[in-house]
């Protein structure tokens, strides 16, 4: 399975309801319903995802994120998912928002641009980061609100959100002390997971 | 006319009339003491009779939905792109019934039906049916298939405002609810229409308050009108460019004529049909008037103006699905104008405030709202997964 899927469903309660918004081909909800007996529901905007999500008998709407997300009613899922997407949205801060009006606690993962990967390509070549994990060039790349782990630690404690758990892994999703030591030089994706007030109800 | 039967067809089909003697009350507290309801089935039931799939009809549907009734036959049934061997209502593994409601005019028992209290055909006399009326006649016709629980029950526009009565009426009867090009009732404009269309038939001489039989003539005009102003709602804009702008196409002429094809090559500087349009609504609406009933056409409509399940839930659809047990698949179209995409998620917005699974799909497609009947692949594909997952879970 995906390393980082591996690491999140540590944090789903069995038997929870969980909303995956870009739920892709709907594998991680397939997991958590076979693993954890999750009651789960996907967004998803692309036809063969959505196809994907069907034949796995993954539910799923075909929805634009970034039209909002008022068709949910507030505290309607015990979890929302938010993976590898947050920088490709219009409003992240809204986004958030709204997963913590809808969800009793919430889990994003990002890139982290504060890696040293990304900071020695703009520092050398001068040129915004291409790389295997993100190869886009600047202009057609869906990643439009890039953030570093400092820059999501600041956000959160403005907004008032309680971090749960935070992690920080390379891009095969391994842990080690030395990332966590320094998280937002080392790491290239981080996964928070979070709630805002009584701690989800943890 | 098929010269040979397509390998994907389910072949020559004959259709079964099934009485009932038990008295059916309905919504307006009248009660139709017995009638009659024509059927055709596909496939096989098999031996848990858990294979079942019911197609709700549509507006002009009737229970002839697959296949061809003889090889003189010019057309298949009405769904016919989506149900066969191999199509995504497969009938290679699920059992298919289709029905011609109460109040129709293609065998089971309506206005044209004798009303055994005068001795005379019904006519205007008629009971109102409501959605909720068929949806209970249609449970009656489960029990005689012996049918407890369906594996889904699908239909488009007024046929999947049948499937949400069922989810309602009969949750523990429905495994799969799949609602097509629908909403959760009809806006003041989709009345207007229907009301127009009702204008039509009555206000026609040869109508004779409904009673047009005994006159021994049909209200032609007003029906054809009627089907016409109906018609120019199940299209949308852009599927009119298309079907009425051939001539710029193949003269690929850079500019579009926006489906402006002249019938007769130039204009005529009177009042008869210049464009390809107008010819097309005559054409469609003469051949209507020569085959479906005035005063079943008033019925249907009613049927659809009066549909709001939220009725009785203080106007809160989410309470009125707080028992469905089924998953729902939903899906809209995006140039049909009858029932748009924002409507159809009207229901699914109630769906989830209710908790239940669902899944909905925003369909791009030029055909409007007759999306539904047609192969559009995006549409297919999507119906030939999910069906397959259902087929699974029913192993059949």
């Amino acid at each position: 399975m995906r390393a980082d899927l591996e690491i999140i469903q540590k944090w789903i309660k069995p038997g929870s309801r969980v909303l995956d918004l870009g739920c892709g081909d709907g594998s991680l909800l397939a997991y958590l319903r076979d693993n954890k007996q999750t009651i789960g529901i996907g967004l998803e905007i692309d036809n063969q995802k959505i196809d994907a999500c069907l034949d796995k008998g993954i539910d799923v709407i075909q929805q634009d994120m970034n039209k909002g997300l008022d068709n949910f009613e507030s505290h309607s899922f015990d979890t929302v998912l938010l993976t590898q997407t947050l920088q490709a949205m219009h409003y992240p801060d809204l986004l958030v928002e709204e997963m913590l009006r809808i969800g009793k606690n919430c889990i994003v993962t990002f890139p982290n641009f504060g890696n040293w990967k990304s900071r020695a390509y703009i520092a050398f070549k001068g040129r915004m980061p291409v790389s295997d994990f993100m190869p886009y060039q600047w202009y057609d790349t869906p990643n439009i609100h890039f953030c570093t782990v400092r820059d999501f630690d600041d956000f959160c404690r403005d907004k008032n959100i309680d971090v749960i758990t935070r992690t920080v892994v390379d891009n095969k999703h391994r842990d080690s002390a030395i990332i966590r030591a320094f998280p937002n030089l080392l790491s290239e994706i981080a996964i928070y997971h979070f709630a805002r007030g009584q701690q989800g109800g943890q | 006319m098929p010269e040979f039967l397509p390998v994907d067809s389910v072949g020559i089909v004959s259709p079964q009339r099934f009485h009932f003697d038990e008295p059916l009350p309905l919504r307006s507290g009248k009660v139709i003491k017995s009638y009659d309801l024509m059927v055709e089935t596909y496939g096989e039931l098999n031996a848990d009779k858990s294979n079942a799939i019911l197609i709700c009809p549509a507006l002009s549907g009737d229970h002839h939905a697959a296949g061809y009734h003889s090889m003189a036959d010019k057309k298949p049934g009405w769904w016919d792109v989506c149900i066969g061997p191999g199509k995504p209502i497969d009938t290679n593994h699920f059992f298919v019934v289709s029905l011609n409601n109460l109040g129709g005019c293609a065998g089971s028992t309506g206005p044209g039906s004798i009303n055994p209290d005068t001795g005379t055909w019904y006519g205007p006399e008629f009971p109102v049916v409501t959605v909720r009326d068929w949806v209970n006649s249609q449970a009656r016709l489960a029990d005689r298939l012996g049918v407890q629980q369906w594996a889904a029950v699908i239909g488009g526009s007024l046929g999947g405002m049948q499937v949400m009565r069922w989810s309602i009426s009969y949750p523990e009867r429905v495994r799969h609810a799949i609602m097509l090009a629908v909403a959760p009732k009809l806006s003041a404009q989709n009345i207007a229409f229907n009301e127009v269309a009702r204008q039509s038939i009555t206000g026609d001489p040869d109508f004779h308050a409904g009673r047009y039989r005994d006159y021994g003539t049909i209200p032609k005009k007003g029906l054809m009108l009627a089907r016409m102003v109906g018609h120019i709602t199940y299209l949308s804009d852009s599927a009119m460019r298309e079907k009425f702008g051939k001539a710029t196409q193949e003269i690929k002429e850079a500019s579009l004529n926006l489906g402006r094809d002249l019938r007769a090559g130039k204009l005529s500087f009177g009042f008869d049909v210049d464009f390809q349009v107008e010819s097309y609504l005559h054409y469609q609406g003469e051949r209507f008037s020569e085959t479906f009933d005035a005063n079943s056409y008033l019925l249907m409509t009613k049927a659809l103006d009066y549909f709001d399940p939220s009725v009785d839930y203080d106007g809160d659809l989410s309470k009125a699905f707080a028992k469905s047990d089924c998953r729902f698949l939903l899906v809209s179209y995006s140039t049909d104008w009858r029932f748009p995409p924002e409507r159809t998620q009207e229901i699914v917005t109630a769906l989830l405030k209710a908790g239940k699974q669902v899944s909905y799909l925003d369909i791009e497609a030029d055909e409007g709202h007759d999306a539904f009947l047609l192969p559009v692949p995006r549409y297919m594909q999507a119906m030939t997964t999910y069906l397959n997952r259902v087929k699974q879970e029913v192993a059949c």
